[in-house]
């Protein structure tokens, strides 16, 4: 157990563990839906309610699942919310489910969702977990939607529909390419270190790896001893 | 025919990884050494292909009972399962391979390229032995990305850049340059 106030472990989610830009979870849909702004929040929006959800059941369950058969029993949990989270979209917003299309099945091995589970909810009080949920989610679809805004106003010259002077004229297509995402995510990366003023995260070995969740130690060691080319 | 043209498609025109952004995280935290990168895309290759050939009945069931909602559930049940099982088999079995894949078995569970092909399948509404050879191509496009940007990575591994710049976002940002390469291959098809 820790000792950090509830304030605390809300506000850690938004920017100073923020899952995307400083743990580098949950990259896939970051780079795939930020085409536009409004799929951003929409993807992001879509990934809290699960995240808030499969934390709350987690830290609820967490003395009932055994710990051999963990991650199987968190999946489950994971995919159901997510399951619900599709029929609701598609429902409601069915312009909104066919863009973000494949990858709103995809949230079920969203790393941020089983890492947080891993990581924090199973370790946690309920109401924590659930705080724990909004702050990382907040913080996910804030990163989503700064990265949907500028892929969009600079790749199609318009915000949310509304046509942009000048830039819609000279619409940057890459931007909204593949190419562009990468681009993007690199600089917001880069300008988040600066702004706090530290290194950049190294995505290399196991502590920063994001499925280091999922391994044992034993798969570590040998992990670490492979990277490092002994093996 | 159709097969070349679906694993032509998988490989170069909608690589997985670098115009369909499945498989970021392994593509960004094992491509470190071309050693590590083939094993994961031979892991891969292995898991994708098998487990189409598991996820293709399991939908065919669950299409006969009308419940195919639970396509998700039911695909990533059946996809950690296997790779748990397979674990098991060649820790016991065949000690060597194990050694030379083992580490990877479990990262895959959660790479969301497993099951966006298996997904994927069933959109694209292949056949049996379609679904194999988009698995196929489709781990064969996983590790030619994983493949070559390790070789990108070693070379700036010892650039020097502006300190916010060092580790992650140049990573990236050399994704972005290799993605911008796999365009070229866009209309081929």
């Amino acid at each position: 157990m820790n000792e950090h106030s509830n304030w605390y472990e809300f506000s850690k989610g938004i920017i100073r563990e923020n899952p995307n830009l400083v743990t580098l979870l949950g990259m896939c849909p970051t780079l795939a839906v930020t085409t536009l702004a409004s799929n951003g929040i929409g993807m992001g929006l879509a990934t809290m309610f699960v995240l808030v959800c499969s934390n709350f059941v987690i830290s609820l369950l967490k003395n009932a699942i055994p710990k051999s058969v963990r991650l199987p029993c968190y999946i489950v949990i994971i995919a159901g919310f997510v399951t619900l989270i599709d029929f609701l979209m598609k429902g409601y917003l069915p312009k909104l489910h066919s863009a973000l299309g494949v990858f709103l099945s995809l949230i079920t091995v969203n790393c941020i969702i089983l890492g947080r589970a891993e990581a924090f909810a199973s370790k946690n009080t309920v109401f924590k977990s659930v705080l724990d949920g909004l702050g990382m989610g907040i913080g996910f679809t804030l990163t989503l939607f700064f990265m949907g805004s500028i892929r969009e106003i600079l790749g199609t010259g318009s915000w949310f529909g509304f046509e942009i002077p000048w830039l819609s004229d000279h619409p940057m297509t890459i931007f909204i390419m593949p190419a562009g995402g990468f681009f993007v995510l690199g600089i917001l990366i880069a300008v988040v270190s600066k702004l706090k003023d530290r290194k950049p995260p190294k995505e290399i070995g196991c502590a920063s790896c994001p499925n280091a969740s999922v391994c044992s130690d034993e798969q570590k060691a040998e992990c670490t001893e492979k990277e490092a080319g002994t093996v | 025919m159709s097969y070349i043209i679906i694993i032509v498609s998988c490989v170069f025109v909608n690589n997985i990884v670098l115009s369909q952004f499945m498989g970021i995280c392994p593509f960004l935290g094992v491509s470190k050494q071309i050693k590590s990168s083939v094993g994961m895309g031979a892991a891969v290759i292995f898991v994708m292909v098998c487990a189409s050939a598991c996820t293709y009945p399991v939908y065919k069931l669950l299409d006969k009972l009308e419940i195919t909602y639970l396509r998700t559930i039911a695909f990533i049940l059946v996809i950690a399962l296997f790779v748990q099982l397979v674990e098991m088999i060649l820790k016991k079995k065949v000690p060597p391979l194990y050694r030379a894949l083992g580490v990877y078995l479990p990262l895959i569970t959660t790479n969301c390229a497993v099951l966006g092909v298996t997904i994927d399948n069933i959109d694209s509404e292949y056949g049996f032995l379609q679904s194999l050879t988009n698995a196929f191509g489709t781990g064969v496009a996983f590790t030619l990305a994983l493949v070559l940007f390790s070789g990108v990575r070693a070379r700036i591994a010892d650039c020097d850049f502006p300190e916010a710049f060092s580790g992650a976002p140049s990573t990236l940002i050399a994704a972005a340059i290799v993605s911008l390469s796999f365009m070229g291959f866009s209309g081929i098809i």
